[in-house]
């Protein structure tokens, strides 16, 4: 009714209807009319059929190339990103220890030494720019990548002055190499691990989209089925034929699809579970140790650059091996031992176990090594014994640093192992899914034709 | 706690009556007549370095930082005690040049305290090679006392009345004064000039802390974990002027040809031997060997070899002349 009281439309005196009320009502009655006939409904059931299985192609194969591309992203891009940002603390962190090494052998400084430190550097510099050249401006590691690019010039830059001053022989060098390492331990190291929790969290989010369950297109494979089946009941109902080859055909190529999703999806999740549970996750708890044990190395070196002017490095020296080995009561089982090095034995799959084991067994030899060290420091007051015990430039004098070594050594075996258990794992993974895919899109396709092919042929009996 | 501060057994009873004295002389606040019981003391680098000990530890913990028992020849029994073990442990630096620090291309500590130091251990022991030296942090050095880990301290170690009350002291061997280093091209002639509106660095826990934060003028006070800090920092651009006693700035001078020592020093100390209250034979023996170190001319040598080029002034304006 106008408001208003407006004169009556129509001579009628009916309502006037709006236009999309004729079309909504035209199709509905028009969609009446249709389903009133028999033709009208098979022509009905065929549309819907073919939505369906075209749909349930679509859907899947969307949905598994989600899955394949976030498979891909996890091998060939976060987990070497997550990997190399790992690599970058870590030779960071090495650079540091070596650094510290050379400037404890001061001008007995052995070549492989000084290799070290530039290769560490080195590598950390090529990295740096790797990963920046993988990431855009709005990465979220970006901010970590800019701040790593422009102070390592300037820790290098330390280091080398460092270096020269001692070889005056002032003690100037030793302020500058702890400067230097002050710079390392709080911009380099926490910029390094920022870079590293984000790769992580990428990683992680990456492999929970490629493990994801397509609820979507399992739900639409049951109702696709579920709408055959039913079509198909009606048909013998009506006409008392057991089968018509064509719907046949379409429930077979839904089901295979179903069927080939369901595999792959299983088969897909599980090589990517184990790709983390074995390679990534393990490999993530290896670095830390890692990282952990570098820290205490440096501690140890620069407790004795220092020379006993303070008790700041003894405690970080503590400090990193009980964030390594908990407090470690001797004889007490590593299974129950708190820490990086026991989590990482934990994790560490069948394969790599014994390696992580023997670094477990060298930190402990070092450890001793280097107890004895400091006892020589403390109580004989023997500085240069301590000194010789800890760092020699002999390549096999039993040192505090050759323990240190055979359990970097061991370590990195350990992670070679693990890195590798990753790559077998989730290899293929993504490939498999997109066959998948381009198969249940291919069966979706066959599904519909066949429907259609199926009710064609009812639909000629009644012309 | 003035009878606190010299319990050396000779003098402890003496202490005890000049205290009364003053207390029944004066009647006054204790704080208020610090020099009545000093013994024959002239020279104002110790007065002015009393002063600076009082402000230091509060005004009402008065003593004399120049007091030591008399020199002695003796064998007490801390003496004997060393001398039966054949080997006396002194606490040193490592770190501070030419005063003590480790020559990393000989492995060997040298400087002025370590001349002292084998000194020491020479007319102690009979034998310079029988001295271990071991080198003592910072913030250890009363400890590293207390527990006997070592026998005695000669690690530019000021004396003030709070240190008084937990170790003994030889008489003073050297005054120290604040001075303030700042790079060559600074304009800055006086101490006030250099600190004004501008980035001074200083050790934590140091004298010079204690100053310039008292100065009220400076722009801004870094404060790092070793004097030598300080340097690296100046050299970076990071600090303006590097605030610390005058020993350690000659250290630093000596290691940068870029930097100057600006004229005028502030709050004058004395730096000792320091050792356990409870060996007084000892502290009357090193300052015994401190009177003929003296008297030979080998303090003078020493100081000419190690600090002469980098210190300003003749020998005899660092000799506190309170033997």
């Amino acid at each position: 009714m106008r408001p208003g009281g407006a004169p009556a439309p129509g001579p009628g005196g009916a309502p006037a209807r709006r236009p999309g009320a004729v079309a909504a009502t035209g199709v509905r009655a028009r969609l009446a009319q249709a389903t009133r006939t028999a033709p009208g409904r098979l022509r009905l059931a065929g549309v819907v059929l073919t939505v369906a299985t075209v749909a349930f192609g679509a859907l899947t194969a969307w949905q598994l190339e989600t899955r394949a591309q976030a498979a891909d992203r996890v091998v060939s891009y976060s987990q070497p990103l997550s990997r190399d940002a790992a690599e970058i603390h870590r030779n960071l962190a090495d650079a540091a220890t070596t650094a510290a090494t050379g400037f404890l052998l001061a001008g007995a400084e052995p070549k492989a030494v000084r290799d070290r430190y530039e290769q560490d550097l080195a590598t950390a510099a090529k990295l740096v720019a790797q990963a920046a050249a993988r990431t855009t401006s709005t990465s979220p590691g970006q901010d970590s990548l800019a701040r790593l690019n422009q102070q390592l010039p300037l820790y290098a830059g330390l280091v080398e002055t460092a270096r020269a001053d001692n070889r005056q022989g002032i003690p100037l060098g030793g302020a500058y190499l702890r400067h230097a390492s002050e710079q390392m331990q709080t911009v380099l190291l926490p910029a390094a691990a920022e870079l590293a929790a984000t790769e992580n969290d990428e990683l992680a989010k990456d492999y929970a989209e490629a493990k994801s369950v397509p609820w979507g297109a399992y739900g639409l494979a049951v109702i696709t089925l579920a709408a055959l089946g039913w079509v198909q009941l009606t048909l013998f109902r009506r006409t008392n034929r057991v089968f018509n080859i064509g719907l046949l055909g379409a429930t077979a190529a839904v089901l295979a699809g179903a069927l080939w999703l369901t595999v792959t999806g299983l088969t897909t999740s599980a090589a990517l579970k184990r790709s983390d549970s074995e390679g990534a996750s393990p490999l993530r708890a290896l670095n830390y140790a890692r990282v952990d044990v570098l820290t205490a190395r440096l501690a140890e070196n620069l407790h004795l650059v220092a020379r006993g002017s303070t008790t700041k490095y003894a405690d970080q020296w503590t400090k990193a091996t009980e964030h390594l080995d908990g407090a470690a009561v001797k004889g007490d089982l590593l299974e129950r031992r708190t820490g990086s090095l026991p989590e990482a034995v934990r994790l560490a799959p069948a394969a790599a176990e014994q390696d992580v084991r023997d670094a477990v067994r060298q930190f402990d030899d070092w450890h001793q090594k280097h107890d004895a060290a400091r006892k020589l420091e403390v109580d004989n007051a023997d500085y240069q014994g301590a000194l010789d015990a800890t760092v020699s430039a002999a390549a096999d004098a039993p040192t505090a640093d050759a323990a240190f070594n055979a359990t970097d050594r061991a370590l990195a075996r350990a992670a070679d192992i693990e890195q590798g258990r990753f790559e077998q794992s989730a290899e293929g993974t993504g490939g498999d899914l997109r066959t998948a895919a381009v198969a249940a899109a291919l069966l979706g396709l066959v599904a519909a034709a066949a429907a259609l092919r199926g009710l064609g042929r009812r639909l000629a009996e009644y012309r | 706690m003035r009878t606190r501060t010299v319990r050396t057994r000779p003098f402890g009873a003496l202490a005890l009556l000049a205290a009364g004295a003053v207390v029944l002389a004066g009647g006054g606040p204790v704080g208020a007549a610090p020099t009545t019981a000093t013994t024959g003391t002239t020279a104002t680098a110790g007065d002015a370095a009393q002063r600076a000990a009082q402000q230091e530890t509060g005004a009402a913990d008065t003593c004399d930082v120049t007091k030591s028992v008399p020199p002695s020849t003796e064998d007490g029994p801390a003496v004997k005690a060393i001398k039966a073990k054949r080997s006396l442990v002194i606490g040193v630096d490592q770190n501070s040049y030419r005063w003590g620090a480790r020559n990393p291309n000989t492995g060997q500590i040298e400087g002025f305290d370590i001349d002292l130091a084998r000194a020491i251990g020479a007319a102690v022991i009979g034998d310079p090679d029988k001295v271990v030296l071991k080198p003592v942090a910072t913030a250890d050095r009363i400890d590293a006392i207390k527990k006997g880990r070592v026998d005695l301290i000669v690690r530019t170690m000021t004396i003030n009345c709070k240190r008084m009350e937990d170790v003994a002291f030889s008489k003073p061997y050297f005054n120290i004064t604040q001075r303030v280093l700042v790079p060559k091209a600074s304009p800055a002639k006086t101490i006030d000039e250099a600190v004004k509106g501008r980035t001074v660095c200083v050790a934590d826990g140091s004298t010079a802390q204690t100053v310039v934060t008292g100065m009220k003028t400076a722009g801004q006070v870094v404060t790092v974990g070793n004097q030598l800090d300080c340097l690296v920092l100046l050299q970076l651009g990071k600090a303006d002027a590097v605030m610390t006693d005058n020993g350690l700035a000659a250290g630093q001078a000596a290691q940068d040809q870029t930097v100057r020592i600006v004229d005028g020093e502030a709050q004058p100390e004395v730096i000792g031997v320091a050792m356990l209250k409870e060996s007084p034979d000892l502290t009357a023996r090193v300052n015994q060997v401190l009177a003929d170190y003296y008297a030979r001319g080998d303090w003078t040598r020493s100081y000419e070899h190690w600090l002469k080029p980098y210190m300003l002034n003749e020998a005899d304006h660092y000799w506190p002349g309170t033997h």
